[in-house]
Order: C-alpha cells, then structure tokens, then sequence
C-alpha cells in the first residue's frame, strides 16, 4: 500500500490486512510497554490545513507508539490560494525529509494532489478532505464492528451479512461516505437514514440502500450497528443552508431517543464518529449504554492508524525518498 | 534465487520427526525439567514446530506440564532492523501463556537459522513482554552464514551451505509434506 486516499481504494484483501494488522497492533497497546520500534528514524508529518484535535492526537499517538518522530504542520490562517499553499508546504516537507504525510484539509480532493503532483515522495494518508473521505474513520468503524459482532471470526474475517445502519447528515459527511465505500467492500449491508435535503444527489448510486424514515429502517433491518452522524446546530437556520426546520424535529425523526434504542436489537452496537450532540442525534441513554462504543472507537482509532502507517512506511525503501 | 541444481531433500518426515523428538528430550534434560520452560514459536514455520516440540516434552514429562502453558508465539516483526527493505507483510499474533514469561526459561523456536537477524527481533520483542530468567534457541536447521553473534542451543541438523542456495522448510500443518529442501 503506497498511499490512503479513499476507503474506496481499498480491496477486500487490503482493507482486511490493515484491520488484522490492527487487531496485532491493539494487542501490544495492553502492555506495560506500549512502544514499537518498527518506524524509529522515521518522520511522519501531521499536515493539518483543519482543526481537529482528536484526529491529530490520535494520529500523533500512533506515530509515537510506532517511534516515529512526529511533525504538526498548522497550516490554518495561510492566506496564498490553496494550490500554491499545497504544493509549497509539499515542497517544505520534502526539503525536511519528511518520510510520510498525514493531511487533512477542507478542500475534497487536497491528499489526491498531494499524493499524485510529483511535490513529494513520501506516503500519503488523508485525515479527512472536505465532504469527500475520513478512511481511517471508516477503518476504525469497521475495526470496532468486527471486533463485537464477529468476535469468534479472529483474522481474515470482513463484516459479511451484517446490517448497519448510518442516520444523519450524509450530506456533509465524509464519514459516511467513507463508511458506506468500506463496509460494503468488506460485504456488510448499508443503509442511509436521512432527511431528503441531507442526501447527496447521486447518492442513489451508492452500494447502500437509502431510507427517510429510521422508525421504519429499524424495524425492517433490525441492525446489528447504528451509527449516528453528528448534526452541525448551525445547518438548521437559513444562512446555514437551512437543511432542516428545527432541532426539535431533527431529533424527534432522526434522534437515537430512548424509544428507538429499545426498539434495536439487543446486540445492535450505538456508534458516532464524535463529538456528540447529547439530546440532539443521539440521546444520554443510548450514548451512555453498555452497547456503545463510542469510547471504544476512539481507543481503536489509535491501533487502526499504527497499522496504517506501518503499511505504508515498512517495505518502501526501494521507492525513491 | 536457486543454484539451478536439482532440489534435494536433506531431512525427510522421519529425520524431522527424530531431531524434534531429540531437542525436546535435550530442552527437558539442560532445564531439568520443563516446569519453568516456555516455548514461543517464531511465525511462521517456528510455531508448528513449537507446538510439536511442545506435545513430545507434555509426554516426557508425563503430564507434569500442560501444552497450554507451555507453548507460544512470538512474532518480531515490528522489531526488525531491515523492515523497510522488505515488502510489507501481515503481523503474526503474539500469544504468550498467562502465566507469562517473566522468570521462564523462554526457548526461542525457529524452522531456520541463518543471518540471526529474526532471533535478535525475537530478544528484543521479547524484552518488552517481559524478563526471561534465560533465554535458548531450538531450531531445525543451522545454515550458518550469521551476521550477528547469535548461536542456538538445540539444531535439528547443521547444514552448510552457500548463500545462493535456499532452504526451503515444508511442514504438514502449512504444507503438503514434513521435508527440508536445499535447491
């Protein structure tokens, strides 16, 4: 593997080694020391064009656990247009001798130039690009879903015949997005919970199914996850796009309120990407249960990045650097 | 890389099946005992070797030690000093019995030694799992050509051999046959 770019990138078998790659990674994170020298030497580069702390710590945690020597390139306030700026950050970061980049940028698309301009040799992994894709966010997912719905399946195993659920803004999501490209490789069934006007156009072509009402969805999928997108407050006034009328209503169709928790399976895994807006798309009740795993997520998203940047950073001595 | 000379067997089933039954019967005597002994097989050819080496010293020893105590794996990998000239591979689990290893005397089990490199990985994985009282090395077979200060205690056969040629270790658990092959 050269570069992440996308979760649609990836083929079964890829996406499989990064998370049994993972699952070995998580299992030395038990122990008293934690650290790997596997990547010792090397530098990897948080190049971060967006705030979002929580990615970049658990990126930078990942790097250190691997002993990496770690770079945070803010990049925020930059005032050249975004195509400049890009490639004389890359040409930066090539100068330093930067032995991989971790980016994440608003514009859709950033890591795809940054990985295929010729600026820079070093391996790419997108954090994040504007509404496009969060792959290591989908791999995390897909890590923690095997983990707890295919317990006795050890490695090699996708996520097959499983239904999951994904409720919210798809429109802005690249989780989502990202999701729906992984969890159909790996051979789970998608569908997409959400108000007409937060569907992209085209999602229709997507490999999930799509659906405007959750009551009905849960119901008839019985899901084994649910996973609640988070809702920006500022998407419900008209200068926001006025994507929904009210919170109140958002949450009375699309909430994970006490009655449709109920109404899941007593198997069925609580997820959300985080931050949470408690009460808004996911209530305390459902976010607190022992059937959440939205701490958990965030403990694995550390393992599913070792494993990502171990896979790209081992074995490239032969490529130009 | 092959010497372009014919492939030959130079351990059939049965000389494989002796030597582990010999280091099995060495490790036991050298340790009096196997109460204290861990077995970690170095993936990937070193764990089926382990287990088997694991089930003759469980009959030695008549039943004074269990195969779930006494055999694991190892997987160096992450510890190797020419990662990056590799191409990438899958990690192995690591799985060491619960009783862990600290205080053991952690026998090390590979199919073939040859730069040492894979057994200096192996100590140093092993240093962040624990602290082994001592630590041996069993393996089946001794090519030589070591680039490292690295020796092991129990060798199945000591064969020598030039550098182009290739070892090639088949074993019924992963393989179609238990041989060992010079090509």
């Amino acid at each position: 593997m050269r570069h992440l770019l996308s979760a649609a990138d990836l083929s079964r078998e890829e996406a499989i080694t990064i998370l049994d790659t993972a699952a070995t990674m998580a299992a030395t994170q038990s122990r008293a020391i934690k650290k790997l020298p596997a990547l010792r030497g090397l530098t990897v580069v948080n190049l971060f064009f967006e705030d979002s702390t929580r990615t970049r710590i658990s990126f930078e945690a990942a790097a250190k656990r691997l002993s990496a020597d770690v770079i945070n390139f803010a990049a925020k306030g930059s005032s050249v247009s975004k195509g400049e700026s890009l490639k004389d950050t890359a040409q930066t970061l090539q100068a330093m001798g930067a032995d991989a980049v971790v980016i994440r940028h608003s514009a859709s698309g950033a890591p795809h130039r940054l990985a295929t301009s010729g600026w820079i040799d070093a391996p790419v992994v997108n954090a994040g690009d504007g509404m496009h894709q969060h792959p290591t966010q989908a791999l995390l997912d897909a890590f923690t879903m095997r983990r707890h719905l295919m317990p006795e399946a050890g490695t090699g195993a996708g996520l097959d015949g499983k239904r999951v659920v994904i409720v919210g803004d798809v429109l802005h999501s690249r989780v989502a997005r990202s999701n729906v490209d992984l969890l159909h490789t790996l051979g789970a069934e998608v569908t997409l919970v959400a108000p007409p006007t937060l569907l992209p156009i085209g999602a229709s072509t997507w490999p999930c199914r799509i659906s405007y009402d959750l009551d009905t969805t849960i119901a008839e999928q019985a899901p084994d996850a649910i996973m609640m997108l988070r809702v920006q407050r500022e998407r419900m006034s008209s200068a926001g796009g006025g994507f929904f009328p009210s919170a109140a209503e958002y949450s009375r169709r699309y909430g994970l309120d006490a009655a449709r928790f109920e109404a899941l399976p007593g198997h069925a895994l609580i997820m959300h990407p985080g931050p949470m807006n408690r009460g808004l798309e996911i209530s305390a009740r459902a976010a607190d249960s022992d059937r959440s795993t939205i701490v958990e997520q965030v403990g694995n998203g550390v393992a599913v990045r070792m494993a990502v940047l171990y896979l790209v950073l081992a074995g490239n001595e032969g490529t130009p650097s | 890389m092959t010497s372009g000379a014919p492939a030959r067997v130079v351990l059939s089933e049965h000389d494989i099946s002796r030597a582990l039954t010999r280091i099995a019967h060495e490790i036991v005597e050298r340790n009096k005992g196997a109460e204290e002994v861990l077995l970690l097989g170095i993936p990937t050819r070193g764990v089926p070797l382990a287990t088997r080496i694991g089930a003759r010293i469980v009959e030695a020893e008549s039943g004074r030690v269990s195969a779930a105590e006494l055999v694991g794996t190892i997987d160096p990998t992450m510890y190797r000093d020419d990662l990056r000239r590799q191409p990438t591979r899958g990690l192995e689990p690591t799985r060491i019995p619960p009783a862990g290893l600290t205080d053991k005397v952690v026998v090390l089990v590979d199919d073939v030694l040859y730069s040492g490199r894979t057994v200096r990985a192996a100590l140093d994985a092993l240093s962040d799992v624990g602290r082994p009282r001592a630590v041996q090395l069993a393996v089946l077979v001794d090519r030589g050509h070591r680039e490292l200060p690295i020796r092991a205690d129990y060798i199945g056969k000591n064969l020598p051999t030039a550098r182009h040629e290739r070892v090639s270790v088949h074993l019924r658990e992963l393989d179609d046959a238990d041989e060992v092959v010079l090509s």
